[in-house]
Order: C-alpha cells, then sequence, then structure tokens
C-alpha cells in the first residue's frame, strides 16, 4: 500500500516537472491594429513563434490606440504591464516622460547584443522616435502618412480623367465642383482632420506648428499652428462645407467608410487604409500625393508620419527584454517588413524593406503603393517637418477637433477658432511640464 | 422615553453583515477615498511624479469656462431626460391600465428597450439616425430636413435624450403599473358615480396615490441621467460637436482617459459625488415630506 501511494506520488512530481522545465518566456504585446493589419500581425507573431522556442510573442487587441494606451498605463500603475505596447505617435511626449515605466528600445537591443544600426531605419522616422541625443527610444513598426484618395468610378461619371487626380487645392476645389455637378452628394471628406488637415499641412507648406522646433527642441513650447496659411487652408474648407462640396464626418478613422464604401468622390486619409480598402473595397480607386498651394513659397515640402510605435515598459525580467530584443530584430528584417507593407499600406520602415519591395516589382503591380513613402522622403525634413512632439497631444487634438467642428457648423471664424484652440492648447503644455518635471528625456 | 428591550445579540448580527460592508468598503469606499486623495495631486500619468497641490486642481476647474460650460449641458440633459422618462412612462402606464383587450401585449411591448444594454441601444439610434446612411436620417432629408447631428449641437443632444429615455422609460412604466394597479379599484368607482371624467380621476386620486413611487423614480431617474448616460454619450457623440454633449461625467472620463489629467478628472469627481450628495439629500428632506405613503 505505502509503496504504491509514494510511487504514485513520485509519477506525478515527474509528469509535473517534465512539462514545466521547456516553457517558453511570454512575451505580451497589446496592440491597436483591426482588420487585414490585425490579420498581418497574427501571421507575424506566428512566424516568429514557429521560428523559434524559447520565446512566445502572445499579440492581444487592447481596443483604439487612445483606449490601449490608457489601459497600458493603468496596467503599469497596478504593476501589470504588458512587455510591448503599441502607441500611437501622438502618445510619444508622454511615453517619453515616462522615466522608469518605460525602458529605451536602444538599452533593450545593446542589452541583449542585438544589432541594431538606426541607420537602417528611413530619416523621417527615426527622427520622430529618437530623443535629444539621436537614440531611437521606441521601434518603429507601423508608420503612415497622409495621402490623397480618390474614386475613379465618380470621376469618370463627372467627366473627369480617372487618371489625373488634382495636384493642388484649387484643382481639388474645380474637380469637387465638377463631381457637385454631376450629381455626387459627397465630393471631399477627411480622416482625422487635426492630423491631416493641420499637422500634415504645416509640415507640407514648411510652417511651423508650434515652437522649439515643433516641440522637439524641449520645454516651454508654444503652438502655432494660427499662422496665414492655416486660416487660408481652414477658411477654404469651411466655405466648401458651406456649399455642400466638404461634408464632415467624424473627427478620426470614421470617414474611412465612406470613401470605401463609394459615398465621397475624394478624401485624404491615412496610407494604412490600403490594404483594407483593396481587398474589401467595391470600387476601383487611386492614390496620389496630398495638395498644396502652389503659391506658398517651399510647398511641397514632405509630409510627417502617423500611425505608431512599439514601446518596451519598464521593470520586467532581464529574460524577457532579450525575447523582445530577439523579436524586434525579427520585426525588423526586409522580409518581413516588406510584406507588412505591402499587405498593409504602412510604409516600408527600413531602407532594405524598401529596396526589396522595388525589385520584387510590387509598385509596378500596384500603381500608387509608393505615393506614401516618396511624400516621406520627398525632400530633407525641415525643421518645420521632422514630426511633432507634444505633451497631451491627444488633448490638444481633441481641443482642435472641437475648435474645426465649431468653424464647420459656422459658429466661428477660422481665425477665432485657430487663436482659441492654441490658446487653449498652451494651457495643455503648461499642465504637462508642470506633471512632468522630472521625468522628460 | 420609549423603553426598549436589549437582546443580547453577540457577534451573529456583525458577521452577517461583515460581506455586505466589506462589498460597501472596498467597492465605494475605497475608490472614493482614492478620488478624493488624487484631487489634491498634481501627477503624471504614469504616477511617478506627484505633488501635492492642496486645492489647486479645483481652482483651475471652477476658472475653466468649458468646466462650467458642462454643468449647463449635464442641467439641460438631465432635466430632458428625467421629465420625458418620467412623463411617458406615466401617460403610458395610465392607458396601459385603463385598457381592456390585449393589455398583456402592450406591456410585453413597453417593457422590451429595458432589456436592450445602454450602449447597445446608443449604437443602434445612431445607425438609424446616420446622416449618410441612417434610414431616420434619410426619412427626414425626404421631408426636406438635413440632419447631420455631427455639427448641429441641438440634434446631437436630442439624439442623446431619445435614447436615454427610450432605454429608461420602461423601468419607470414598471413600477407605475404596479403601483396604479394596487389603486383600490373601489376609490375608482366611486369617483365614476360621482360623475369624474377618466382625467379627472387620474389628477385626483391616482397621482397622489402614485406619489411614494414618483418620488422614488424622481430620485433614481435623476442618478440614471447623471451617471449612466455614460455608454449612450460615448457611443453617440463621444462628446459632441464642440462639447456640446459633454455631460459632467463624461468630462471626467475624457480628462481623466484621454487627457491623462488624473488630478483635474478626480476633482470633477469629488465635484460630482457632492453634487448628487446634495441633490439626494434635498430630495429627501423636502420632496418626501410631500410622499403620502
Amino acid at each position: 500500500m505505502k509503496i504504491k501511494k509514494l510511487s504514485l506520488a513520485l509519477a506525478a512530481v515527474f509528469a509535473l516537472g517534465a512539462g514545466g522545465a521547456q516553457a517558453a518566456t511570454d512575451i505580451q504585446w497589446w496592440h491597436s491594429m483591426t482588420g487585414a493589419n490585425a490579420e498581418q500581425i497574427n501571421s507575424i507573431v506566428n512566424k516568429f513563434n514557429a521560428s523559434q522556442s524559447d520565446y512566445k510573442v502572445v499579440a492581444v487587441f487592447k481596443g483604439q490606440y487612445a483606449d490601449s494606451m490608457t489601459a497600458a498605463i493603468a496596467a503599469y500603475r497596478s504593476g501589470k504591464a504588458p512587455d510591448i505596447v503599441q502607441v500611437f505617435e501622438v502618445g510619444t511626449a508622454t511615453m517619453m516622460a515616462a522615466g522608469k515605466a518605460i525602458k529605451p528600445v536602444y538599452e533593450v537591443m545593446a542589452e541583449a547584443h542585438e544589432k541594431f544600426d538606426p541607420k537602417a531605419y528611413l530619416p523621417a522616422v527615426t527622427s520622430y522616435y529618437s530623443d535629444t541625443k539621436g537614440r531611437l527610444v521606441s521601434m518603429p513598426f507601423n508608420s503612415s502618412t497622409t495621402v490623397f484618395f480618390y474614386n475613379k468610378d465618380m470621376f469618370k461619371k463627372a467627366g473627369l480623367d480617372p487618371n489625373k487626380p488634382p495636384k493642388t487645392w484649387d484643382e481639388v476645389e474645380a474637380d469637387a465642383l465638377k463631381l457637385k455637378s454631376a450629381g455626387i452628394a459627397c465630393p471631399f471628406t477627411t480622416a482625422w482632420q487635426t492630423w491631416v488637415q493641420l499637422e500634415n499641412m504645416s509640415a507640407w507648406h514648411n510652417v511651423p506648428f508650434a515652437s522649439n522646433q515643433n516641440g522637439f527642441g524641449g520645454m516651454n513650447t508654444k503652438l502655432e499652428f494660427n499662422n496665414g496659411v492655416m486660416v487660408r487652408h481652414i477658411a477654404k474648407l469651411s466655405s466648401w462645407v458651406k456649399s455642400g462640396l466638404f461634408i464632415y464626418a467624424g473627427r478620426t478613422s470614421q470617414p474611412d467608410a465612406k470613401f470605401s464604401g463609394g459615398d465621397c468622390a475624394m478624401y485624404t486619409g491615412s496610407s494604412g487604409i490600403y490594404g483594407g480598402t483593396k481587398a474589401n473595397a467595391k470600387i476601383s480607386f487611386g492614390v496620389s500625393q496630398l495638395p498644396y498651394y502652389e503659391d506658398v513659397k517651399g510647398a511641397p515640402q514632405n509630409s510627417i508620419i502617423g500611425g505608431a510605435s512599439l514601446w518596451v515598459m519598464g521593470g520586467k525580467k532581464p529574460i524577457e527584454y532579450k525575447g523582445v530584443a530577439k523579436f524586434f530584430t525579427f520585426l525588423s528584417s526586409p522580409e518581413i517588413q516588406a510584406e507588412w507593407h505591402q499587405k498593409t499600406g504602412y510604409v516600408p520602415i527600413t531602407k532594405a524593406a524598401y529596396e526589396l519591395t522595388k525589385k520584387q516589382g510590387f509598385y509596378e503591380t500596384n500603381p500608387g503603393t509608393d505615393v506614401a513613402i516618396q511624400q516621406l522622403s520627398l525632400h530633407t525634413p525641415t525643421v518645420n517637418s521632422k514630426g511633432i512632439r507634444l505633451g497631451y497631444f491627444p488633448q490638444i487634438r481633441t481641443i482642435l477637433d472641437e475648435e474645426l467642428e465649431a468653424v464647420w457648423a459656422q459658429k466661428k471664424g477660422p481665425k477665432q477658432a485657430l487663436d482659441d484652440a492654441v490658446e487653449r492648447g498652451n494651457a495643455e503644455l503648461v499642465k504637462f511640464e508642470r506633471a512632468n518635471k522630472k521625468g522628460a528625456r | 422615553m420609549e423603553k426598549r428591550t436589549q437582546f443580547p445579540v453577540g457577534w451573529l448580527p456583525y458577521a452577517l453583515v461583515a460581506p455586505q460592508l466589506a462589498i460597501t468598503i472596498v467597492f465605494f469606499i475605497w475608490p472614493a477615498a482614492q478620488a478624493l486623495w488624487q484631487s489634491l495631486l498634481v501627477q503624471d500619468a504614469f504616477g511617478i511624479n506627484t505633488e501635492f497641490v492642496w486645492f489647486e486642481n479645483f481652482q483651475v476647474l471652477f476658472a475653466d469656462e468649458t468646466y462650467l460650460d458642462s454643468f449647463r449641458v449635464t442641467a439641460v440633459f438631465s432635466t430632458l431626460v428625467a421629465t420625458l422618462a418620467f412623463g411617458m412612462a406615466l401617460a403610458l402606464a395610465a392607458c396601459c391600465d385603463h385598457v381592456l383587450r390585449g393589455a398583456r401585449a402592450y406591456q410585453t411591448l413597453i417593457i422590451w428597450p429595458l432589456a436592450v444594454a445602454p450602449a447597445i441601444a446608443a449604437v443602434l439610434w445612431a445607425f438609424m439616425f446616420n446622416p449618410s446612411i441612417g434610414i431616420l436620417a434619410h426619412g427626414m432629408m425626404l421631408l426636406g430636413y438635413d440632419w447631420n447631428h455631427l455639427l448641429n449641437s441641438g440634434q446631437a443632444m436630442s439624439l442623446v435624450v431619445i435614447s436615454a429615455v427610450w432605454n429608461r422609460m420602461p423601468y419607470n412604466f414598471l413600477f407605475f403599473l404596479a403601483a396604479l394597479q394596487s389603486i383600490p379599484k373601489s376609490m375608482i368607482e366611486a369617483a365614476a358615480i360621482d360623475g369624474a371624467g377618466p382625467l379627472k380621476r387620474f389628477a385626483t386620486i391616482a397621482f397622489p396615490l402614485l406619489s411614494p413611487t414618483s418620488f422614488f423614480l424622481l430620485v433614481v431617474n435623476l442618478v440614471y441621467a447623471f451617471f449612466d448616460t455614460f455608454g449612450t454619450i460615448d457611443a453617440i457623440t463621444g462628446g459632441g460637436p464642440m462639447r456640446s454633449t459633454t455631460t459632467l461625467v463624461y468630462k471626467v472620463y475624457q480628462d481623466g482617459f484621454k487627457g491623462l489629467d488624473l488630478g483635474g478628472s478626480a476633482a470633477q469627481s469629488v465635484i460630482l459625488m457632492a453634487i448628487v450628495i446634495a441633490l439626494t439629500v434635498v430630495q429627501f428632506r423636502y420632496i418626501e415630506r410631500k410622499v403620502q405613503y
């Protein structure tokens, strides 16, 4: 009896032991990708997990960018943060000022002895996510820029040449009038109105969005987007709302459906919607460069990135950081990046991935997919077009959204709205500097 | 002087109450205390840098135009929601009580909206009123009325009110129906014999006897309009064109979770808690006196 019990117990212990010894280290990755992009993420993660057995990346969808960032912050406060979190570009200042809550990517890669050369990445991308010493603090992953989409069927219907998209804002207006008289109810709409029409238009025309090199230069930044070029642009869009050429459809990505569903003819939105639109929409569409004002000197300069990057949270075990470093090396390999770029519409963030895609002849078979990267590298970025780094940027965007809505509803003039936005936004910047005195990088 | 009999009870009553007390403390007292503490701090999003600032967060709030504006929005919104949900439920309950055939069917249909979760109800209404694909928006366009609640603040407010009232009205209806059915038939018949018409009978007999129920529903509806409508507002307008549907509770969420300003958001929470406590005290002190049990 006793021997039977003892052998049973020993067998149980060995069984448990045998199972436990080979467990791979879990790497939690919180992301905000949906649809076709989410499928791509899962495919990348599966490939990485299959290629080695030491680490297992677990990709979890945590809601939209703002929600997942808030979730990561709350998780950190309760000691349950993930290893990697995908944070949108406007959260960069908050994450950079986070002190020991994050671990900079250059540190992670150096400690794991992984080869990591920032020069292999696109300048437009590294400048956005580097600290004042030129070191990459977060890992670039999905960078997009805003491009111009147009519905070729609707162009044909209005008697416009479907292979000649408008180049300047005046041409857009002329085409919109023709589209409207051909019976199209929505000639133009835009997604992410603050990102496209203010942030990118400032960079595109080489005018400053904020002082201190758009916030890169350090503290005590003040907003400067209430200048003549921007007031003129918002005034033009406001007149379009009044005459029915511009149908306002929402603050962020809600208007995407209006273009891919065939409602609106012309659309400025993220290059990242290319993949989903190509796969699922029933329209024939084209992609071209953002419109500009010809009479503004220096336009078009270059556009700035949107999208997100991957941040590594602090306070994790060294073996998890090793796994993160290995995963990042895998993610930045030319093949993975090239496939990610081709399937989604985000730009290839490494030069090698861009060259590989060119060699594969992808841009010939898919015209328009290289517009994004060409826009980003049109000219060497100036201090006005390197990017924007502001504290409490999501809140500043909300303020701008509210003021722009007041303009579209014809309740405020463009100059008044932009002045009010600058005043309210500056208050947010002061609050941020007050709260983040010690942690800034 | 009243003489009360004391029974020896030992530890049993305390042990029985302890679980409920524990829940109340963990889920209500502790978060409230934490909000009170956080409202006195200025800190960064991750909680690494903390500065104790006394009542500065409150001072900043009351100097902020947008915060004072949200008071006005909340007052308008909760008045509309409370009165409409209350009034419609009362009217429907009175009619349902009066009807003879198919009363069950009417009751079932009227109670169904209560089963829909607020956020889902909000999405359904937003879908129907969507300026480009909504069926009701399309109908209004055919009648010549341009509906775009993404730009028009009055329309945005109307839409959130409609959704909140539609979702809440059955709850009030249930209570009113039960209360109406508990009124003794003899009273109604006596009044009818004396020559009172249905409206007069309702006003002089039914309504005063409904006062306990009305009082309860008034309190509960106000709390609902202040707090439980968050999902509705978030799903339909996200704070609305130019903050026209940003109620106090929505602003707490926006400033705390989107703006990452935890001190300011906690201060708003504290003020909101004080307002609702004050309202409830006022209601119990003054209006309850008029209730006839």
